[in-house]
């Protein structure tokens, strides 16, 4: 008989964020609609700046810029670019002294409860992006099921080295408490090297040089670019490589950060 | 189970201490705070304890120690035979705690879908799952509310799922941390109930801090006080009344002003008002009750309407500082 995965902790934190997140449709509804309007925007603007150059810049067709706005802008709900989280909020409130008197990982129950949110988010108002973007522009799509299975997987390890940052963030909070800042900073850096505004490959070479050896594009721009087709074959394997390589990182940082962390710890409000 | 020696709790020199960084461009240096000091601390298994003091005297740091959710700056603790830092899903499989001010459910999520995750958490079986929380449901009458979330419960309501939550995989030890805080009399009733059954049926061991006397007086045979982080008071709850006189007041509205009562078995006359319409009648619980004295007073006078005052907790700690200091 095969192991039952509702017996399976970690596979439950997943469920509880996946469901825990669909009890919000109205907060929902409003991010899918400011996805919506700043995909118009920089659809516009993306798109002159595709035409001004001739119609190809930076390796870019118009279709594939459009698949990347878009595209982008349907992750938006899934990744997280603003650095804030749970955990951070229960550290600071000490809530967290929960989290360590269960005999699990509190690491890996934090990051699955937020990819859990975040595979939600693919729902309304990831799918819903990428249908404006195909009314509104001739974006890519994905041209047959392999690619497309690549993309999703690539989506998949791009919503998870997201959350797993994260983590990394608001663990600080063991020496911090108050992290805010740090996530200030995070917000200020993750979605420009991310390729939330432009594609990186914009970027002037020793721009691009530093953004590459940071785990932001494997949250955005590698998986754009595998679920639009711009890359292929070998090239999208290498791509989910590097962001399975940026994943073990992070985890591995998440991990030992924790662990380090724990001692530190003093629980907040008695 | 326990260690050898059967201890579920024991620490030896327990200590935290806390510092604090200077206001910004003051010369003072670190601030210094002692919360708990070479605290030595024996609960037997079976046994349940109250642990109470004054706020800020050092007994959320303790439980946080006993858990493993602080590390204590010398000396050491075992809980139920564990090392609680090191130890510490072990330990989380055979404690149970619950803080009175943190939940530990899913906010979003039904009662029922936050039991399903811990049980899963635990590593309880499904059939093992399904008795389990049938039998807390039903014990702590949840089954009106089970498929509600967990943030529009009332906090009567959420504080019966918190113990039933922590009792879920049958922990040798229950730690509650301020378990009645904020509940309405009603509330407070049924879940005292509910411990001493769970008492009885599985030998579950209990600590608990608490304000409320009645807490300790339903629920605890053993009370230890704290005070600056060290052991005041350690001994049985019978002892404690005896050293602080934890007396109840009854106060008896009688149908016509009368002389004072000073002649009732058991108690003592504390005063009287309104040309003795109303009078005060001090009691010991350990050597008499509320009947007896009101049956003495009826035939006396007629009563016609009655309160009983409980001895305020911060009363009795006051007491046990002020004989021990």
């Amino acid at each position: 008989m095969p192991p039952n995965p509702l017996r399976n902790p970690y596979w439950r934190f997943l469920v509880a964020g996946f469901r825990g997140q669909s009890a919000y449709p109205l907060a929902t509804f409003a991010g899918l609609v400011a996805n919506a309007t700043f995909g118009l925007l920089k659809g516009g603007i993306m798109g002159a700046a595709v035409d001004s150059s001739g119609g190809e810049l930076a390796g870019y067709s118009a279709a594939t810029m459009a698949a990347f706005v878009w595209l982008g802008q349907g992750m938006l709900g899934s990744v997280n670019f603003w650095g804030g989280s749970a955990l951070q909020d229960r550290i600071r409130t000490g809530d967290v002294a929960v989290d360590f008197l269960r005999p699990v990982s509190v690491q890996a129950a934090h990051v699955l409860t937020d990819v859990g949110k975040g595979l939600f988010a693919l729902l309304p108002r990831g799918l819903p992006s990428v249908v404006i973007g195909v009314l509104v522009s001739h974006m890519a799509l994905p041209g047959d099921p392999a690619t497309l299975a690549l993309g999703l997987v690539s989506l998949l390890l791009g919503i998870a080295v997201s959350h797993a940052t994260v983590y990394l963030v608001s663990v600080a909070g063991l020496w911090l408490v108050e992290t805010r800042g740090v996530a200030v900073l995070y917000m200020a850096v993750s979605g420009f090297f991310a390729g939330l505004y432009t594609p990186v490959y914009l970027y002037p070479d020793w721009l691009l040089a530093i953004t590459l050896a940071t785990p932001f594009p494997a949250m955005m721009q590698l998986p754009v670019d595998v679920l639009s087709g711009r890359v292929t074959g070998w090239a999208a394997g290498q791509h989910l490589t590097v962001q399975l390589g940026w994943l073990v990182a992070v985890l591995v940082a998440g991990h030992l950060a924790t662990r380090a962390g724990r001692r530190r710890l003093e629980v907040q409000g008695g | 189970m326990s260690d050898v020696s059967g201890n579920v709790i024991e620490t030896e020199g327990l200590t935290r201490v806390f510092t604090g960084r200077p206001e910004r461009g003051s010369r003072l240096r670190r601030t210094r705070h002692v919360a708990v000091d070479h605290l030595d601390l024996t609960v037997v298994a079976g046994e349940s304890v109250g642990y109470i003091g004054a706020n800020g005297a050092g007994k959320s740091t303790t439980i946080k120690m006993l858990v493993g959710i602080l590390v204590p700056t010398s000396g050491s603790v075992r809980t139920v035979g564990l090392h609680p830092l090191k130890e510490r899903r072990a330990l989380a499989r055979r404690v149970g705690v619950v803080f009175g001010q943190r939940s530990q459910l899913w906010w979003d999520l039904p009662v029922r879908e936050s039991f399903s995750i811990l049980a899963a958490i635990h590593g309880l079986s499904a059939a093992d799952e399904r008795a389990r929380t049938a039998e807390l449901v039903e014990m702590l009458e949840m089954g009106a509310y089970l498929g509600t979330p967990v943030r529009q419960l009332s906090l009567g309501q959420r504080m019966r799922a918190e113990v039933a939550a922590a009792l879920l995989h049958r922990p040798e030890l229950l730690v509650l941390d301020e378990p009645t805080i904020g509940l309405d009399v009603l509330s407070k009733q049924r879940l005292r109930e509910f411990l001493v059954a769970q008492r009885r049926e599985h030998g579950t061991t209990l600590l608990l801090t608490t304000h409320d006397m009645g807490d300790v007086e339903r629920l605890c045979e053993r009370v230890l006080v704290v005070d600056h982080g060290r052991l005041a008071f350690d001994g049985m709850l019978a002892g404690l009344a005896r050293t602080v006189g934890a007396r109840r007041e009854l106060v008896l509205d009688l149908a016509t002003p009368g002389p004072d009562l000073t002649d009732v078995p058991g108690t003592e006359h504390v005063r009287s008002e309104s040309d003795g319409l109303r009078q005060r009648l001090a009691f010991d619980p350990q050597r008499t009750t509320a009947a007896r004295v009101l049956a003495a007073v009826a035939e006396r006078a007629e009563v016609v309407d009655l309160s009983i005052v409980e001895p305020d907790i911060e009363d009795v700690v006051r007491e046990i500082y002020r004989a021990t200091r």
